[in-house]
Order: structure tokens, then C-alpha cells, then sequence
């Protein structure tokens, strides 16, 4: 089994420290990179990401990242905004997003006078394997943010706040989060964890 | 559910963790990292931290230990003092703070808050307000550069005027502080609490007078707020965190439990 290595995508947005930080918690090895060649050999990609959807695109052409995230191969986490780019397109001013994972984003509805945007710690319901492998039904997540994915055939888990939303999604090699797991204590360290192990088990069936 | 949050405050002078009463007096309670640390273990579900003298003293928050809590603590956090500018904020992020709180320069300058908000999203901009009631004039006062006291000053807003503003320009939480209640611990100010959340579509956060577990159920119950803040009780231990969220699930109230 080769080394796993994480390359977080430098997209130069705010809470890259925090996401670093996190996966040098449970990974040696862990490097924030504009370089398309290291991001290609990683084991694994993270894209992070908060602020608004069309400001991060606008990044990610600047920066020349957008053919090149749409053509890796290995298994890549987005990260709440990361996780709404790797959609079709957002609502949030209707940007065109990576079209990475079939379905698309939208403004989370202000029902039940409850407030946005919705921060705090919320519950994960509907939870798949492999991400949530070994995640209890009902575990508290950080969650911040005003726009979401519908529930759909793509979505990983789920979470409720006035209406069910995806709290994960997934296609292919592809993986988003719309909460923050650098940020939700124990399980959000599990489920990193369980990112980390998707290639391994890959690679293994593949050896 | 969404839970209601327990947010744990930690006044930060010269580096260091204090706490005053009605924001004097300020003593040592002791170093940032591992305090902040064992609140996280403990269940706190955010951690605020106040740098109480810069918007007084005209200068920035010393941030290199905002970078030290970043790597050692697991939940989320937000730092708060003398954020004037755009560049002021970015350093903070990018050093891992989740979301920055401003205060006295927001009052100075409210565009600031429209421009954090465009540029850093409205998800991490945090406004906060310390409101003093008046008790001659019945009426609800923000008060400006509450960190030094000889340099406080009443503002010409209205408490409720304000959270309206903040809110128009597109503040992403609102902290209110209740000066008469800071450090009292004689219980949140409910009444005020609830005008405030009438007109607070955005998360709100309760803040000075917690002193019981009582408090901390009747703030939620009664105010409906997203979060209660506290500080001494915590610090001295006079409530844990983990005996408070256990009491205010069994009183039916959305807990995250560890």
C-alpha cells in the first residue's frame, strides 16, 4: 500500500489553517499547494472553501484550477463552499460551479422564521458508507451556511432545518461536505478519517 | 435538531485569559491554549475570544496564539478586538479563526461591516453589541469602547435601532452583551433577550448575568436565542459544562451531548 499524502488545494480562502490543522491531527504528511504536478500524485485532495460561490470560482480560473480539478482521479473532498463548487451551478448569483456531482445548489428557504444563516451543530440522519462508516445516526456536526444542496440521488447524508438538505454528497471520486468536519470535534476527526481510508481500500482491491 | 449552543468566553489580556466584573477589575484566570482545550473536551460547543483592550488601546489583537488554538482545538472559534479593516480580518482567518467579531469599530465605521461581509461572507462576520439599560431613561443604549472604562462612551444608538442596522449590512451573528448583567450572575436579561430576538433573524447570542443552570434554561426557553455565552462560571467552575448540557437535555432543550 503506497503512503497516503493530502494535498489541500490553496484557494486562498479563509479557513484553510483550520483544515490543514485538522488533517495533521490524524496525517503525517499534509501540504496546502497551488502545484498541479504534487496535487496529481496526492493520495488524496481536499478542496476548501468558504465565502461566496462566485468569488471562489472566480479563484479557481485565475488560479487555472478548473479543468485541472475536474480531471483528478483520486478521491477529492470538498469542503462546505468546496463541496457547493464540486455541484453544477450555485443559485448564489447562478455561477456555473465544476459539474462534478450531478445536482445543483440553492438558497436555503427561511421557513419557520428560523434564522440564516444556519450555524451551529446539527445532526446527520441517512448516513452511507464510505464516509460515514462507524458514524452513530443522529452524531452533531458544525454546520455554517446559507445555500444548500437538495436531497437527491447523489446525497451522502442528510440533515434538517426546516427542510431536509444534503449534508454530504458524492459521485465517483468525487466528495462534499457542507458541514465543517475540522470543526465537529471527534466525529468530524472520524470522518476525515474515513476520507483518508477510501483510497487505501481502493488501491487494495486494485493491487 | 439544530442545538443550542454553550459558549464558553475567554477574555484575553497580554495574552492571557481574564476575567473582571462589570468589566473592571480584570484578574488573571490563567493561559489561553489549554483552557481553551479543555473546554473543547468538555462539550463547549464554540469558544469566543475577547482581546478586551485593543479597540481601547488602538491596536490589533496579537495573533499568534490564534494560530496555537487553531491546531489544538477541534470545535469552532471565534476571535473578537480592534478589527478595523479588511486586512485586519484576513490575518485573523487565515491564522484559523472561524469568524471574527467586531464592535466598537463597526459603531465607528458600519460600512465596515458591508465590507467584511462581501468579502470574507456573511457566515463569519459576528457583530457584537454591548447594550446598558438605562435605568433613568427606561431605555436600551449601545455603548462604545466598553474595554477601557474611562474610555466607554454611550452611543447614539438605540439598542434594537442597532441590531437592525448590523443585520441591513449584513452581519452573520449577533452577540449582545448586557452590561448591567456583566459578571453578576443574578441570571440573563430575558426581557431584553426576547425585544431583541423579535427583530434578530440572524443566529443570536446571549451574553453577561449567567451564574446557575437555571440561567442557562430559562435564556433558551424563554428568550429563544441560538447560543448562551458565559465566562466566570465557567472559568471558576462554578458550573461544568458537561453537568449543564446534560441538565438542559433532560429539561427538553436540543443539547449536543459528548
Amino acid at each position: 500500500m503506497s503512503k497516503i499524502n493530502v494535498a489541500i488545494i490553496d484557494t486562498g480562502c479563509a479557513n484553510i489553517t483550520s483544515v490543514r490543522c485538522a488533517f495533521e491531527r490524524i496525517c503525517d504528511d499534509v501540504t496546502v499547494t497551488r502545484d498541479q504536478d504534487f496535487i496529481r500524485s496526492a493520495s488524496h485532495v481536499v478542496l476548501p472553501g468558504v465565502g461566496t460561490a462566485g468569488a471562489a470560482m472566480e479563484k479557481l480560473a485565475q488560479f487555472g484550477l478548473i479543468t485541472f480539478i475536474q480531471s483528478l482521479t483520486q478521491p477529492v473532498l470538498g469542503i462546505c463552499l468546496g463541496m457547493q463548487l464540486l455541484t453544477k451551478s450555485s443559485q448564489e448569483r447562478d455561477i456555473d460551479c465544476l459539474g462534478l456531482i450531478d445536482t445543483k445548489v440553492s438558497a436555503m428557504k427561511n421557513s419557520d422564521n428560523l434564522p440564516l444563516p444556519h450555524m451551529g451543530w446539527n445532526q446527520l440522519t441517512h448516513l452511507t458508507p464510505p464516509l460515514f462508516n462507524g458514524i452513530d445516526e443522529g452524531s452533531y456536526v458544525y454546520f455554517v451556511h446559507s445555500f444548500a444542496v437538495p436531497t437527491g440521488a447523489f446525497t451522502a447524508a442528510q440533515s434538517d432545518y426546516g427542510q431536509a438538505f444534503s449534508a454530504a454528497i458524492s459521485q465517483n471520486n468525487f466528495y462534499g461536505v457542507q458541514f465543517h468536519p475540522e470543526r465537529s470535534g471527534k466525529v468530524g476527526s472520524h470522518i476525515l478519517k474515513n476520507f483518508l481510508a477510501i483510497s487505501a481500500t481502493q488501491e487494495k482491491i486494485g493491487s | 435538531m439544530l442545538a443550542k449552543r454553550i459558549i464558553p468566553c475567554l477574555d484575553v489580556k497580554d495574552g492571557m485569559v481574564v476575567k473582571g466584573v462589570q468589566f473592571r477589575n480584570h484578574e488573571i484566570i490563567g493561559d489561553i491554549v489549554p483552557l481553551a482545550k479543555r473546554y473543547a473536551q468538555e462539550g463547549a460547543d464554540e469558544l469566543v475570544f475577547y482581546d478586551i483592550t485593543a479597540s481601547s488601546d488602538d491596536r490589533i489583537v496579537d495573533k499568534s496564539w490564534v494560530e496555537r488554538i487553531s491546531e489544538q482545538v477541534d470545535i469552532p472559534f471565534c476571535v473578537a478586538g480592534g478589527i478595523k479593516t479588511i486586512e485586519d480580518a484576513a490575518k485573523i482567518l487565515a491564522f484559523g479563526a472561524d469568524k471574527i467579531s467586531i464592535n466598537s469599530p463597526a459603531l465607528a465605521n458600519p460600512q465596515l461591516i458591508t465590507d467584511l461581509t462581501h468579502e470574507f461572507g456573511q457566515q463569519c462576520i459576528v457583530v457584537g453589541i454591548d447594550s446598558y439599560f438605562d435605568k433613568d431613561t427606561g431605555l436600551y443604549q449601545v455603548k462604545q469602547f466598553t474595554g477601557d472604562e474611562t474610555k466607554t462612551r454611550t452611543t447614539k444608538w438605540q439598542t434594537l435601532d442597532w441590531v437592525k442596522e448590523v443585520q441591513a449590512r449584513g452581519a452573520g451573528e449577533i452577540v449582545l452583551n448586557v452590561m448591567n448583567k456583566d459578571g453578576v450572575r443574578d441570571g440573563y436579561d430575558i426581557e431584553q433577550l426576547r425585544l431583541v430576538r423579535d427583530v434578530c433573524n440572524v443566529p443570536l447570542i446571549a451574553s453577561g448575568g449567567a451564574g446557575e443552570i437555571s440561567h442557562f434554561y430559562d435564556v433558551f426557553a424563554k428568550a429563544n436565542v441560538d447560543g448562551a455565552l458565559a465566562a466566570s462560571v465557567f472559568h471558576k467552575q462554578i458550573i461544568e459544562i458537561d453537568e449543564l448540557k446534560r441538565s438542559l437535555n433532560q429539561d427538553n432543550i436540543e443539547i449536543r451531548l459528548c
